[in-house]
């Protein structure tokens, strides 16, 4: 078949019912403004780390929110929390936080703070 | 036996109990130093340092002089009572000695000495030496005045807020509170039985009823001394802790010891030298600008102490310095809070191998790193590129494709481990260029190049770095008269101490000044380092900020940051200007390299 470099993608169900929506409403919790995000997207394109690799700040903010954690904490490590994306996101949400506490949240253990 | 009765018992036990608790958590205290700070310790223990140490203890923490160049009325209150107190009890003991005899009288005959000395006994010098004393309980007695109408109105006193105390506080404070007027009472009673006051006690006795005064005259001295024995009882857990730790801290610091990175016994010490003043609290612009005032230095401080302490506290914070600054135990209170937000590592785990290697350019003079923050404020670069250009510097522009974060911001929100993976990433490229200088653009960057870096060459920041310019004349500019304020950058100006250098260029264009000079700066509210702080607040420090340093209307303000030029340009209030943009527009071009001017740059010359 000719490569068209393209395919179909598989088709696959996110059954929310089944997702865990917690850990998002207790980023949300921390971060209010997560709720104003409306994917456009500027963040992703201003990202320091996005120029190095595929890191995509409104794809893991939708994977977190969705529930679907599968190797999302080493994505977040991707992140070197500049805070460019803050500054320019259009809807005053503060996405810097948002990565800070998605962080916190999946490797719970290995972020703890020393107290 | 003489010179005993049994309520000095309260007092002795007190103490003691105290004695024991200070010395054992000292101890506990010194063993957990870390190595550095131990090395300095014993490096400079026996040196001159410890005499200035000494001197400085006399000065701060018995006269307290900074509290007295920031408030005279404060810092009266605080002498009266630490330096009052402390000549009480030295007078009392040369009293007590001279009066016994021997230099090794019972330790509560200087403290009760009016009760035991009665029968009237002459000894050297004691009518000079019982006036001392009423002087002295006089002094301390206006102090406590002072401290309480303090408690009740705080603004009379000159500070808009003061700090809540915790449960032990207020114990130990309404005991202290009591211990003076009891003394005065006791002393007096005594006085008016047997005459032997001065002119204070016998004054005030003289209006003590004579059918009173017998039975009156035990129950005070009772009372007395167990009000001394509940403020040594509670003072090692509660703000008065601050007392004998300020004398270690003082020390510790004349030696050399440094906060460090991470939590150590020097941490502990600089917990307990808070008095919890609270005058951080007005320093602080979340305080006065937002409306939060539970998450301030004094707060953080104490919450850390008896380890309370909540995310909200640790990570509520801009960072700014301001309370530092401020601070008159001149507490690291910035360092200290960094310590705390300090994650645990993941041992092995090396990130970000996705960078891609940049080559670094060999045979350059001047390698230019713009920083993150700066590439969304391009007019920064292309003023810095026009710079470089006119003095014919032969320079790289370091991060002008794929640059990486300088790994500051990874490292204020406590994730030290990542921070020097990217640390490690820059100084490869930088240190492979063997190049002479190193310029950014961005005072986060500056801080951490000079800090956390190990580099082959000196940083500067472009202040520093055009000041020098134009004091070799390498660049001159055209001669106007805008007028400017300097907008001093929170990592620039408290963090490195840069004050003079952007003052030095502005003087090229009509400075005026602004009530929040240099270490007195505000933040412009967009600090990376509260990651909590909500956009709305945020914005109102931002509009504080902005209102006080365009209040005499300049033509443009003038900063040294791209952080607090993206903040203030939203503002709308006056127009902002980078320093390397406002030297760039008024650059003298050599006729040869005559370009077209901008619209905007023609305003401005």
């Amino acid at each position: 078949m000719k490569d068209l470099g393209f395919s179909i993608s598989q088709s696959r169900t996110i059954d929310l019912d089944k997702s865990d929506l917690s850990a998002y409403r207790r980023v949300v919790e921390k971060v209010p403004s997560a709720k104003l995000c409306l994917m456009c997207g500027a963040c992703t394109a201003t990202c320091t780390a996005r120029n190095h690799t595929d890191f995509n700040f409104r794809k893991v903010h939708l994977l977190f929110r969705r529930g679907q954690f599968e190797g999302l904490a080493e994505e977040l490590d991707k992140c070197m929390l500049c805070g460019k994306c803050r500054l320019v996101c259009n809807r005053g949400v503060n996405t810097r936080a948002i990565i800070y506490n998605m962080r916190i949240i999946l490797e719970n253990l290995n972020y703890k703070s020393i107290k | 036996m003489m010179n005993y009765h049994p309520f000095v018992i309260p007092f002795t036990v007190g103490a003691l109990f105290l004695f024991g608790v200070v010395f054992y958590k000292f101890y506990a205290w010194i063993a957990a130093l870390d190595r550095k700070q131990k090395f300095m310790v014993k490096q400079n223990i026996f040196s001159f340092k410890t005499i200035r140490a000494i001197g400085e203890i006399f000065r701060e923490a018995l006269v307290h002089r900074n509290i007295y160049r920031k408030n005279p009325v404060l810092g009266y209150m605080h002498m009266s009572l630490a330096f009052g107190w402390f000549l009480l009890i030295v007078v009392g003991k040369i009293k007590a000695s001279l009066y016994a005899g021997t230099f090794f009288e019972p330790p509560w005959l200087g403290i009760f000495f009016n009760f035991f000395a009665v029968d009237g006994h002459a000894f050297s010098h004691s009518e000079m030496l019982t006036f001392t004393m009423d002087f002295l309980l006089l002094i301390i007695l206006s102090g406590l005045a002072l401290a309480i109408i303090k408690r009740v109105k705080s603004s009379l006193l000159g500070m808009r807020k003061t700090t809540k105390h915790s449960r032990f506080d207020r114990i130990a404070l309404s005991s202290l509170w009591f211990i003076f007027p009891l003394r005065l009472m006791a002393e007096s009673t005594t006085a008016s039985l047997h005459g032997n006051g001065g002119f204070l006690t016998n004054s005030v006795g003289h209006l003590i009823p004579s059918t009173i005064a017998p039975y009156a005259e035990l129950p005070l001295w009772w009372a007395y001394s167990i009000s001394l024995f509940v403020f040594f009882v509670a003072l090692p857990y509660s703000r008065y802790m601050h007392i004998p730790t300020e004398v270690v801290l003082i020390f510790l610091r004349n030696w050399g010891a440094d906060t460090g990175e991470q939590l150590s016994g020097y941490t502990d010490i600089q917990l307990n030298s808070c008095s919890r003043c609270g005058i951080c609290i007005d320093a602080c612009q979340l305080n006065f600008a937002a409306g939060i005032s539970n998450v301030q230095s004094v707060y953080f401080v104490r919450d850390a102490r008896y380890k309370t302490l909540s995310d909200e506290v640790v990570n509520n914070c801009l960072m700014c310095g301001r309370c530092s600054n401020e601070c008159p135990v001149g507490l690291e209170l910035t360092l200290v809070r960094q310590q705390f937000r300090n994650k645990q590592e993941i041992p092995g785990k090396f990130y970000y191998e996705y960078t891609e290697p940049v080559e670094s350019k060999a045979g350059v003079d001047v390698i230019y790193y713009a920083g993150c923050m700066t590439h969304l404020t391009p007019s920064i670069i292309i003023s810095m590129k026009k710079i470089f250009e006119a003095a014919g510097v032969n320079y790289w522009f370091m991060d002008e494709d794929k640059g990486v974060c300088c790994g500051r911001p990874l490292r204020q929100q406590g994730f030290i481990q990542q921070s020097k993976n990217l640390v490690i990433k820059n100084s490869r490229i930088i240190n492979s260029a063997r190049a002479k200088l190193l310029v950014t653009s961005c005072p986060i960057c500056y801080k951490s190049f000079r800090e956390e870096y190990n580099l082959n060459l000196p940083v500067m920041h472009h202040t520093e770095y055009i000041e020098g310019l134009l004091a070799d004349g390498r660049i001159t500019l055209n001669a106007s008269n805008v007028t400017v304020v300097y907008h001093d950058p929170c990592e620039l100006g408290r963090g490195a101490n840069i004050y003079e250098q952007p003052r030095n260029i502005l003087r090229n264009f009509s400075l005026i000044e602004s009530n929040y000079e240099k270490e007195n700066s505000l933040c412009c509210g967009g600090s990376l380092s509260d990651a909590i702080l909500d956009l709305r607040l945020q914005l109102k420090i931002r509009d504080h900020a902005l209102g006080e340093l365009t209040k005499d209307k300049p033509d443009v303000l003038v900063t040294a940051c791209p952080l607090c030029k993206k903040s203030f340009v939203h503002g709308n209030k006056a127009r902002v200007m980078d320093i390397a943009e406002i030297v760039a527009g008024n650059l003298k071009v050599i006729a040869s390299k005559k370009r077209p001017v901008r619209k905007e740059e023609l305003q401005l010359v």
